[in-house]
């Protein structure tokens, strides 16, 4: 066998090894679009826009609900009872204080609102994204329900500031949206920005 | 089983012609004619026969669905009352469909029953029961996806509760549910994907396993309700003993049991297509609205008994996680299992009744989770969360350190 029939090894190492490498890299390359197509598309973010909320005709103690990015929002006007109510329940709470980051900075209070009588509330249980149902009556629930929102879904309670229940499946509190006051009665919902009416 | 069995086919004609040209009758010979199963398969042994059966169903009528349906959010539901109400035979074939998805679930769990009983996923078929147990995790994908699609209000409060599970991984959890989602919310994106993933990816896996199971199952036979190997014992020809050629014994069989299954399955689908709203829920004759959750949701009746699980563990991650052991737990039975003996026939008292408890934790959970949560509900779930568990936990003892019976030489086999 003459010299260049016999076979390299070290050649073919090389030349295997860097075909799969770059083939990998091709293969990881060509994933981009594929992957990235399945990301909400710019029409999904553009229906994301800020949507105006019209509160004139919400009275103390009544909930309405609006669509803002395919989800529900809540608003809530809550009456002086229902404030008060929420002093009272911190020790049934897992999240009182509202540590964890589910509402922007003006809302980490004990309303958890820009406003203490108005409640805007992204209304998904933060379990499994069921919509809540919403009890404000005392003893609605259980005999100690303070009133507030119940998940029907797998039995989760939040109180009327939408923080969560001990001993239920939801982990932490109800998201709140950003949002700003444009008026006394009326709300912009999905930004909180100075700049954006 | 020796190539040299397989006589060489000298056919003239077309046959031969393609014989010639593709290994058209050493096919038929090798996997029917002269291919040998034990002779006392028992009644436990149709239900893969009828999977398939069930398999070419649902196909076939997927395609005349797909021919009508419209996967966007504002026709879908529209596109299946189109179906119900003005295309000729429409309602036969959705009923078939729908139907046909709760039988596929029905035959694919007496069949895993019978591998439990007999041992059938012992070596050496570990490999044809990971086939098997990935053919079940597609399924599920299956018949979720094609529960979302006619977008009534449990196909939208469906997608919104499975989508959310993986919101439980810690970190990415949330990036991953808009990632599947494709929107920020269930929308009619999502819609769309599972119309993707049901009529072309999940099938085209499934059909790819289903051949992967078959070729894995003749290249080491059939178990047998002894759980012996029948390839150990050969007559000089190289045929077991205990072995019947398939074709004509087990095709019709097969065949006897599939007209029996035929009849019960047209029975349903003409006189309760709904089975009391078990196989159709009632809530999804609603349109969905993403704005109102229905009072009680439950999944359909075959994937209850995970949900179950999910609701007795009262921690969004640690739920996600016994759900997830649930099924991951099955994937790894072979090597849990230590006993000398492959069938229940031989195992000892504390196989026979784990396995009673398993099957009734798994019924048990499957009952609890189509009802309400109530406090007396929650523990039973638990009591049987647990129970499921340690069929699976407990098997590498008492497995190993029970007594067994002696497995006998030959298959047991009456004439009659």
């Amino acid at each position: 066998m003459s010299k260049d029939q016999e076979i390299d090894e070290g050649r073919r190492k090389f030349l295997l090894g860097s075909t799969v490498a770059v083939g990998a890299i091709g293969v990881a390359t060509a994933a981009v679009p594929f992957v990235g197509a399945l990301l909400p598309s710019e029409a999904a973010k553009a229906a994301g826009a800020p949507v105006k909320v019209d509160i004139s005709e919400l009275k103390p103690g009544e909930q309405k609900t609006v669509i803002w990015r395919g989800k529900p929002i809540w608003i809530v006007r809550r009456n002086k009872e229902m404030l008060h109510s929420l002093g009272e329940d911190a020790e049934l709470l897992r999240d009182p204080k509202s540590e964890e980051e589910q509402q922007p900075k003006y809302a980490q209070n004990e309303y958890r609102s820009r406003r203490p009588d108005i409640l805007v509330l992204v209304g998904l249980c933060t379990h499994l994204g069921c919509v809540p149902s919403y009890r404000p009556e005392k003893g609605a629930v259980t005999t100690q329900w303070p009133g507030g929102f119940y998940c029907t879904c797998h039995g989760s309670k939040f109180d009327l500031a939408g923080r969560v229940f001990k001993g239920v499946p939801a982990p932490i509190n109800m998201e709140v949206p950003p949002y700003k006051f444009l008026s006394d009665n009326e709300i912009l919902i999905g930004s909180d920005k100075a700049d954006i009416a | 089983m020796e190539n040299s069995t397989i006589k060489e086919q000298k056919s003239s004609g077309l046959i031969g012609w393609i014989d010639a040209r593709f290994p058209f009758s050493s096919f038929i010979t090798h996997h029917l004619k002269e291919y040998y199963a034990p002779k006392n398969l028992n009644f436990w042994y149709v239900f893969g026969a009828i999977s398939l059966l069930v398999l070419v169903n649902q196909i076939v009528t997927g395609i005349w669905l797909a021919m009508y349906y419209t996967p966007t959010a504002k026709g879908a539901f529209a596109s299946i009352e189109f179906i119900m109400r003005d295309v000729h035979f429409g309602w036969l074939i959705r009923y078939m469909h729908a139907v046909g998805a709760s039988a596929f679930f029905v035959v694919v769990y007496l069949h895993m029953y019978r591998a439990l009983m007999y041992g059938s996923y012992k070596r050496p078929r570990e490999l044809l029961w990971l086939f098997g147990m990935v053919i079940y995790c597609i399924m599920l994908g299956e018949a979720f996806t094609g529960y979302v699609l006619p977008w009534g209000q449990m196909s939208y409060w469906a997608s919104q509760v499975i989508t959310s599970l993986f919101g439980a991984i810690p970190y990415i959890g949330h990036d991953i549910t808009i990632f599947l989602r494709g929107d920020f919310n269930v929308s009619g994106v999502t819609l769309h994907r599972c119309f993707s993933l049901h009529v072309i990816l999940f099938p085209l896996i499934f059909l790819a396993l289903v051949a992967f199971h078959l070729v894995g199952l003749h290249k080491v036979g059939s178990n047998n309700p002894d759980g012996i190997e029948i390839r150990k014992d050969v007559d000089e020809k190289g045929v077991p003993k205990d072995g019947i050629p398939f074709h004509p014994y087990f095709t019709l069989k097969d065949l006897y049991w599939s007209v029996i299954f035929l009849i019960v399955f047209a029975a349903i689908i003409f006189f309760n297509p709904n089975f009391w709203g078990y196989f159709i829920e009632g809530a999804n004759s609603v349109p969905a609205n993403p704005i109102v959750t229905p009072a009680h949701i439950a999944p359909i009746w075959y994937m209850t008994p995970y949900y179950a699980i999910l609701r007795a563990i009262p921690n969004k991650l640690g739920g996600a996680i016994f759900m997830a052991a649930s099924i991951a737990f099955l994937f790894v039975l072979p090597w849990l299992d230590r006993s000398k003996v492959k069938s229940i026939r031989y195992k000892g008292k504390w196989s026979k009744w784990m396995l009673a408890i398993f099957v009734i934790s798994f019924i048990g959970l499957g009952w609890l989770g189509l009802l309400p949560v109530d406090v007396w509900r929650l523990w039973l779930a638990r009591l049987f969360t647990v129970g499921y568990f340690a069929f699976f936990v407990l098997m590498p003892f008492y497995t190993r350190w029970e007594n067994t019976k002696p497995e006998p030489a030959r298959v047991k086999f009456k004439k009659k």
